[in-house]
């Protein structure tokens, strides 16, 4: 066992921070604000390969690990929550179930385009009534010969409006329940595909979270993923390493959070001390490391067995839930601990608090971790 | 066209703390990083590479740790890396480093050769210019841009305390390059995957065109006598005013100071 970075991941882990530093902290306020995505941070990400990370080279990737994808979502996430998850549902939404369920043509028409960040990536499962239960999918895509045809909606999906493609889960068979769930491949612009709401959000506001409609959509027949009655099975194992991204995220907000107190509490004095210097801060933010630190071990755990090809589903699992509770527990504290500063919009750390609850939210609750967990417990 | 880039390892220096009791640096634990100006050097290099298709080349001299810049240099795009590293160098002064990496220059095809301006620890800014004289090669200091014709001339941007030059080179020269001149591209992420599969040529004082007397310690003349921490100049008085109001406030200050 080697807790040590390899050669590799030190020298991203150089080029990474200082990319955070200088290109996403500074936009990191105002496309909160603004609730603006940030297309030019993706245009730089993509120059240097942020969108392909663990993507093979035959497919225009990077050829680097999920473990180097993790802690680039981390060290983004540290500083903008909404770029961590720009990356992490592009890549672990999109990108990898091509990668591990498309035919050789889908990979190679979609990938070099998805991994070099020209076209950005998207998943659409939840639906209004289809959430926690996304069994209960009432989008249908019918067979029409050369084509598919799908109708229904999609609520909630990140990147939604920037994406060009589109990882869509519709029923190809009701009465098969979730054996009658099919994967497809949608592109932007595909007729009778179309956007509706976009949601105001309480954090992660530069990221876009958008419906997604269809109306008699055209689907080019060779877009079904992976065979017909397995979208369910697609979607879900897609989610198993969607989580590593979005703890990798909250592990990164927290670690952010902690970086913003520890520079604040020594800085503000009361009673003629730096806060610091109270014992009451330096317990808590003790516990409060040791968390962080906790849930840097879980997730680079989980990350390690998925590149080496071994059973992750609970472990990733494990990973969002402590990361997603220690991000909202680090942040409530962090607040706590900037008084009433940290509760106006001159610190970062409010927005962080903000960010943080999301990733006990989507790509399945803390209650769906704890469902995840348990059953393979209790198998 | 064959560039080389000159590099230094060099410690952070915003990073850097000085001990208070004897007024050195501390240097323990420090990060080093590549040369500043040497990164600008270098981004402008690779941009030749991309449009010109030029072949790009940095050497560095220093330790074996060293090999960090270069792993560096790798991950941002350059095609072929040298480590100059040896006992014999140890000790160099600025004409013994010069004269060093003059000796690997007469071993390695090149058109261009490209230096940082300064480097944050030594500071001299002498080594390029030595260099180039060397070398016998005409030099361009102070450089911000650079265009080439893509046949024979390069058009280069020179600072200069009043101002800037333009310049017109014809041919292999040394350049001394600023970090302010561009942005230095962050490293790919597929070039940091490959970079340590990448072979990074190791050379030794006997595989260099230069006399060993040059070298080292016996190569370098300079001498420290002393070593003392500058004082602090207080910080200075800023006055957000026109500038006819500014003119009567400065005047005013050195007839009080009976400088006028
Ligand atoms: C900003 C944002 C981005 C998103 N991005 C995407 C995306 O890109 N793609 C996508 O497909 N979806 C996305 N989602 C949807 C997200 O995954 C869902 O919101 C999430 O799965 C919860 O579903 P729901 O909102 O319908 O909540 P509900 O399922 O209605 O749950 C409400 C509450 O009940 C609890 N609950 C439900 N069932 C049980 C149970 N059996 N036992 C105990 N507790 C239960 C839940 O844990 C939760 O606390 C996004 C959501 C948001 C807010
Ligand atoms: C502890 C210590 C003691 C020193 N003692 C002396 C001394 O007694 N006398 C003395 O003259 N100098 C001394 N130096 C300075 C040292 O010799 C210089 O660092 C070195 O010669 C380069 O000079 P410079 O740093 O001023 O580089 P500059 O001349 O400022 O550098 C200009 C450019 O030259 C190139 N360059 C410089 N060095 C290298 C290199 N090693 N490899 C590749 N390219 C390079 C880079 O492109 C750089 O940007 C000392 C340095 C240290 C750290």
């Amino acid at each position: 066992m080697d807790f040590s970075l390899t050669k590799q991941e030190e020298l991203f882990m150089q080029m990474i921070r200082s990319f955070a530093e200088n290109e996403v902290k500074p936009l990191a306020a105002d496309i909160d604000d603004q609730e603006r995505f940030p297309m030019e941070t993706v245009e730089k990400m993509a120059k240097i390969g942020l969108m392909g990370i663990p993507v093979p080279v035959e497919y225009g990737g990077q050829g680097g690990t999920n473990q180097i994808y993790s802690m680039a979502v981390e060290e983004l996430s540290r500083v903008c929550g909404t770029t961590g998850v720009i990356v992490s549902a592009h890549t672990s939404l999109c990108v990898a179930p091509i990668l591990e369920n498309g035919t050789e043509e889908q990979k190679m028409k979609y990938l070099p385009k998805l991994a070099s960040g020209e076209w950005i990536g998207a998943f659409g499962l939840t639906e209004p009534n289809a959430g926690t239960d996304a069994a209960m999918q009432q989008t249908t895509a019918v067979d029409a010969g050369d084509k598919w045809i799908l109708n229904g909606s999609k609520i909630f999906i990140t990147n939604a409006g920037y994406a060009h493609v589109y990882i869509v889960m519709a029923m190809t068979d009701k009465s098969l329940g979730t054996k009658g769930i099919s994967a497809f491949i949608v592109e932007k612009g595909m007729k009778g595909f179309s956007f509706g709401k976009k949601e105001k959000k309480m954090g992660i506001r530069g990221s876009a979270t958008c419906e997604l409609i269809f109306e008699n959509c055209e689907v080019p027949k060779e877009n079904l993923l992976g065979t017909l009655g397995k979208g369910f099975g697609i979607a879900m194992k897609t989610l198993d390493g969607g989580r590593i991204g979005i703890a990798a995220q909250a592990l990164g907000i927290a670690q952010g959070a902690m970086d913003e107190t520890i520079k604040y509490t020594k800085e503000r004095k009361q009673f003629g001390k730096a806060i610091a210097a109270f014992q009451n801060t330096q317990f808590q933010m003790a516990d409060l490391e040791t968390k962080v630190q906790a849930a840097r071990l879980l997730v680079r755990s989980a990350a390690f067995k998925k590149d080496s090809g071994l059973p992750y589903s609970a472990d990733a699992a494990m990973c969002k839930l402590f990361a997603a509770e220690t991000a909202m527990e680090v942040t409530t504290k962090a607040v706590q601990f900037h008084g009433g500063y940290g509760y106006t919009r001159e610190y970062p750390i409010e927005r962080m608090m903000r960010d943080a609850k999301i990733t006990e939210i989507y790509e399945g609750t803390s209650e769906v971790q704890r469902m995840v967990i348990a059953a393979k417990l209790f198998k | 066209m064959k560039i080389v880039v000159c590099i230094k390892q060099v410690p952070d220096t915003t990073e850097i703390k000085i001990n208070p009791a004897t007024g050195t640096l501390i240097r323990d634990g420090v990060p080093s990083i590549m040369n500043p100006d040497d990164k600008g050097g270098l981004e402008m290099a690779l941009r030749l590479k991309e449009q010109y298709n030029a072949h790009v080349t940095v050497i560095t001299m220093g330790p074996p740790q060293a090999e960090a810049i270069l792993r560096e240099a790798f991950a941002m795009g350059v095609d072929r890396a040298i480590l100059l590293t040896d006992r014999k160098f140890a000790g160099a002064d600025t004409l013994a480093t010069s004269n060093a990496l003059a000796g690997a220059l007469r071993r390695i095809d090149h058109d261009l050769i490209i230096a940082g301006r300064q480097a944050i620890d030594g500071d001299t800014a002498q080594v390029g210019p030595q260099m180039a004289e060397h070398l016998k090669l005409p030099q361009v200091s102070y450089v911000t841009d650079l265009k080439y014709d893509g046949k024979k001339y390069f058009t280069i941007k020179k600072e200069t305390e009043e101002g800037y030059q333009i310049l017109e080179v014809e041919g292999t020269c040394v350049l001394t390059v600023l970090a302010s001149a561009n942005q230095a591209r962050y490293m790919s992420v597929a070039g940091i995957m490959t970079a340590f599969d990448r072979e990074m040529e190791i050379w030794s004082a006997d595989m260099i065109d230069v006399e060993e007397v040059k070298l080292g310690l016996s190569g370098s003349p300079t001498r420290v006598k002393k070593s003392f921490t500058k004082a602090q100049k207080g910080a200075g008085q800023v006055f957000e005013v026109d500038a006819e109001e500014a003119v009567g406030i400065i005047t005013s200050k050195l007839k009080e100071k009976f400088i006028i």
